[in-house]
């Protein structure tokens, strides 16, 4: 095998020769992958959660109120063990009724999942703020329109309420990225669980998670960059 | 902008001023049948030989959350004052320091320093010979360390908009009575500025406490660990969860409570 020599300290070798630079990079992959599924299942449980929040009836209310309040509260490890271990429960359970044996989850479906339940409360409370900073008046005249509840949503509140939820959505996207890390200690195969073997397997510690670190805030960076250019595109032809 | 936002999309249940929904009747309900459930259909005779471990985790977990948010303080302050009037050499690095800090899961931080830094340090005899040694080859000084570091770097940005939220106007009337510049920043510049922090600060010292269970993943003995302990001793799944979630939320009420108080008391209530 042939080696690399070092460049500034850093052993290239480990990443070009040994592969570990590209399992690295899978890893990263993977851990987008996750957070963006994650992130599609917190924006559509978000939807759907305002709405309850602001125009379902109590009960409706009250659950998702319950909902937003304990997720928020509690450390994502915890929330993301417990809704591992419900979800795989509950599912099998259900299979085990139909009749079918019970499955091994697929990694990056239950990462979805848990962190999509975890992403779906916050998204939850800031898709409402942005509804309610409309102003009134907007939807208010929508329906001195004639407009049915469905267009004024569609045509009106929706379109106005954007400018004010990407700042909060683009947050939410930067912690459903940081916290794909945590299913790590769940063992799935994203960027941080692929660091510890890589780092495990060649004792270079320091090295491969520096390097991992550079990977997620190369992420971060490039996602900053783009909700930037999302938010102002947004805002077209407001003040 | 995003960054500025991070920490009022992360925040927690923080009233926020509006009329915001409670719980209410069908809410109590629900949880009521939960603890019904649970209460019927779970074990809890563990919790007898369990709960002096579960106490000192929790007294682990406390100390870790009061150190770490005190020293991140300390170092958020400068962190904030040095990116709104340090000169060039010290608000680059300060800048760079939180977004990168921001920018990569706690997590890896925490790896990086327990695992990284913890097999760098005995490749110098320097340091294994020094006094410090015995100290860097346990767990807590690098959760105590990568804690502090993330509370200052998200509680730095913070206080970086604090300050510059302060209106110029206050600063160049302490200037025309005289005040030197250090004595301006103790009367005016730094109490304006902790005021405008404070909302943020409960917050963030929530999402402190929601990172301390972190700590367990480098054996650190926490609530949490316990907990976990708990799990792999009596194959019980829910139950220990169940019972550290609800002392989380308790805590993180009683942290909620405690920072309303602090924000009532005469020297923080708002001027006027």
């Amino acid at each position: 095998m042939t080696t690399i020599p070092d460049f500034l300290g850093v052993e290239l070798d480990l990443f070009l020769t040994q592969g570990w630079g590209w399992a690295l990079l899978v890893g990263l992959y993977r851990s987008l992958l996750i957070a963006a599924g994650a992130f599609v299942l917190g924006l559509v449980i978000g939807t759907l959660g305002s709405f309850g929040k602001l125009y379902g009836n109590r009960f409706a209310r009250q659950s998702l109120e319950l909902y937003t309040t304990i997720v928020r509260s509690l450390p994502e490890l915890i929330l993301i063990l417990v809704v591992y271990f419900v979800g795989t429960d509950m599912l099998n359970k259900t299979l085990d009724l139909v009749g079918y044996p019970p499955v091994d989850v697929n990694g990056a479906a239950a990462g979805i999942f848990v962190l999509g339940i975890v992403i779906g409360a916050y998204a939850t409370e800031v898709i409402r703020g942005a509804i309610l900073a409309v102003p009134s008046g907007q939807i208010e005249a929508a329906r001195a329109f004639g407009m049915s509840p469905a267009l004024v949503l569609r045509r009106i509140t929706l379109p106005a309420m954007l400018p004010n939820a990407i700042p909060g959505l683009s947050n939410l996207w930067l912690i459903a990225m940081k916290n794909t890390a945590l299913l790590a200690v769940l063992g799935f195969g994203e960027l941080t669980q692929v660091t510890r073997q890589a780092a495990g397997a060649t004792k270079s510690y320091f090295t491969f998670f520096l390097a991992a670190a550079c990977l997620y805030l190369l992420a971060t960076l490039i996602s900053n960059l783009l909700t930037r250019r999302l938010e102002a595109w947004s805002r077209r032809g407001m003040a | 902008m995003s960054e500025t936002n991070l920490t009022a999309a992360q925040a927690p249940v923080v009233a926020s001023g509006r009329s915001e929904p409670t719980i209410g009747l069908w809410g109590w309900v629900i949880l009521a049948v939960a603890f019904a459930y649970a209460g019927y259909a779970m074990r809890w005779d563990w919790l007898l030989d369990w709960y002096p471990q579960l106490i000192r985790g929790l007294g682990t977990t406390m100390l870790l959350l009061a150190t770490t948010v005190f020293l991140g303080m300390l170092l958020a302050i400068p962190i904030g004052l040095v990116q709104v009037f340090g000169p060039r050499w010290l608000s680059i690095p300060a800048r760079a320091f939180c977004t990168v800090i921001r920018g990569t899961p706690l997590l890896l931080q925490l790896w990086l320093l327990y695992y990284g830094l913890g097999s760098l340090f005995p490749q110098f005899p320097a340091i294994r010979d020094s006094f410090l040694w015995p100290y860097l080859r346990q767990a807590w000084p690098y959760a105590v360390l990568s804690l502090t570091l993330s509370y200052a770097a998200y509680e730095g940005e913070v206080f970086r908009g604090a300050f510059a939220g302060v209106p110029k106007g206050q600063l160049e009337a302490a200037r025309s009575f005289g005040m030197s510049p250090w004595h301006s920043f103790r009367r005016i510049w730094f109490p304006q500025a902790f005021h405008r922090a404070l909302p943020t600060l409960a917050g963030e010292t929530i999402l402190q406490l929601k990172a301390t269970p972190l700590v367990a993943t480098i054996t650190v003995m926490d609530i949490y660990s316990v907990a976990a302990q708990v799990r792999q001793q009596t194959y019980l799944t829910y139950e220990p969860l169940l019972v550290i979630s609800v002392v989380y939320i308790i805590v993180a009420m009683g942290l909620l409570k405690l920072f309303a108080t602090l924000t009532n008391t005469r020297y923080m209530r708002a001027p006027n």
